[in-house]
């Protein structure tokens, strides 16, 4: 399984639904307990509308639709991305939509740059969410 | 009062190696919802050509968020953490991680600098294996919120 990496290609739109329990699964995975990330409390008095994502959380998914894409676990050779707007994640069984979606802008030497393009409710949580991809040697 | 520009350039004394181990790398597949066998199942990652499990391409931050706190807690730079806010984050990969690897860290602080009140400092992690051999370099710019 794999895609053609050209420029232009087009990463079409995944979306993940982020829930309160995902972001508690993250927490302890990656060994991150801000308790923005679990604490309404804590959220709210840092002005925060409440808990959020973990800014990796969503930079992970982005990686995530990319491999997947790839077809290649292995074939990110950089990433790159700044975080700008929250994701606020309700403490309800719907959560928040993470979408992510990217496009080919260039290939040269044997790799491709992607830009990424992650949004939550429609607007773009990160900025400058950039990777380079290995591109397949063609078989034969 | 602004971060101490003269920590720019600082070089910190390498980490103590940190050992990779398969379930932890499958907790964080599981917990970020990526189903890829290479990062599960040994068979798997050898068919990539890899001599075991392998780690999703952000795994690394468990090792350089530890690591970093040798800077969030140096007592002369005198960071004030409750008001950090992750700004920028990016990775340049020599190999995937690998279970068993041996990873030993050393962190450089790139650049400080101070802009409408706030002071960003940008960090870079080189991470190799215990024999030298480099598997990723992560960078990684914190922004500290200006008081009021």
């Amino acid at each position: 399984m794999s895609v053609a990496l050209e420029a232009g290609a087009q990463l079409p739109a995944q979306t993940y639904r982020v829930t309160r329990v995902d972001l508690v699964k993250y927490a302890g995975a990656a060994g991150d307990f801000n308790p923005i990330h679990w604490s309404d409390r804590q959220a709210t008095k840092v002005g925060l509308p409440g808990v959020i994502a973990h800014g990796m959380y969503t930079m992970a998914l982005g990686a995530r639709a990319l491999t997947a894409w790839t077809g290649d676990p292995a074939s990110i050779l950089e990433y790159g991305v700044r975080f700008t707007r929250p994701v606020p994640v309700p403490d309800d069984d719907l959560g928040a939509e993470v979408v992510v979606s990217g496009s080919v802008r260039s290939v040269a030497g044997g790799r491709a740059q992607v830009d990424l393009t992650v949004t939550c409710n429609g607007e773009k949580v990160l900025a400058a969410a950039r990777a380079t991809v290995r591109v397949p040697v063609p078989a034969g | 009062m602004p971060l101490d520009a003269s920590f720019i350039g600082r070089t910190y004394p390498p980490s103590e190696p940190y050992s990779v181990g398969r379930e932890r790398i499958r907790e964080f597949a599981d917990a970020i919802g990526a189903d890829d066998a290479a990062f599960r199942d040994p068979r798997a990652a050898a068919e990539l050509g890899y001599p075991d499990v392998i780690a999703p391409p952000t795994f690394s931050i468990l090792i350089s968020n530890e690591v970093g706190q040798v800077i969030i807690q140096d007592p002369e730079l005198g960071m004030d953490y409750s008001r950090v806010v992750h700004g920028d984050q990016r990775f340049a990969y020599s190999r995937p991680v690998i279970a068993g690897d041996r990873l030993v860290s050393v962190i450089t602080v790139e650049e400080i600098s101070s802009r409408a009140g706030h002071d960003f400092i940008t960090t870079r992690t080189d991470i190799t294996t215990d024999a030298g051999e480099p598997v990723v370099q992560v960078w990684c710019k914190l922004v500290v919120r200006g008081e009021g």
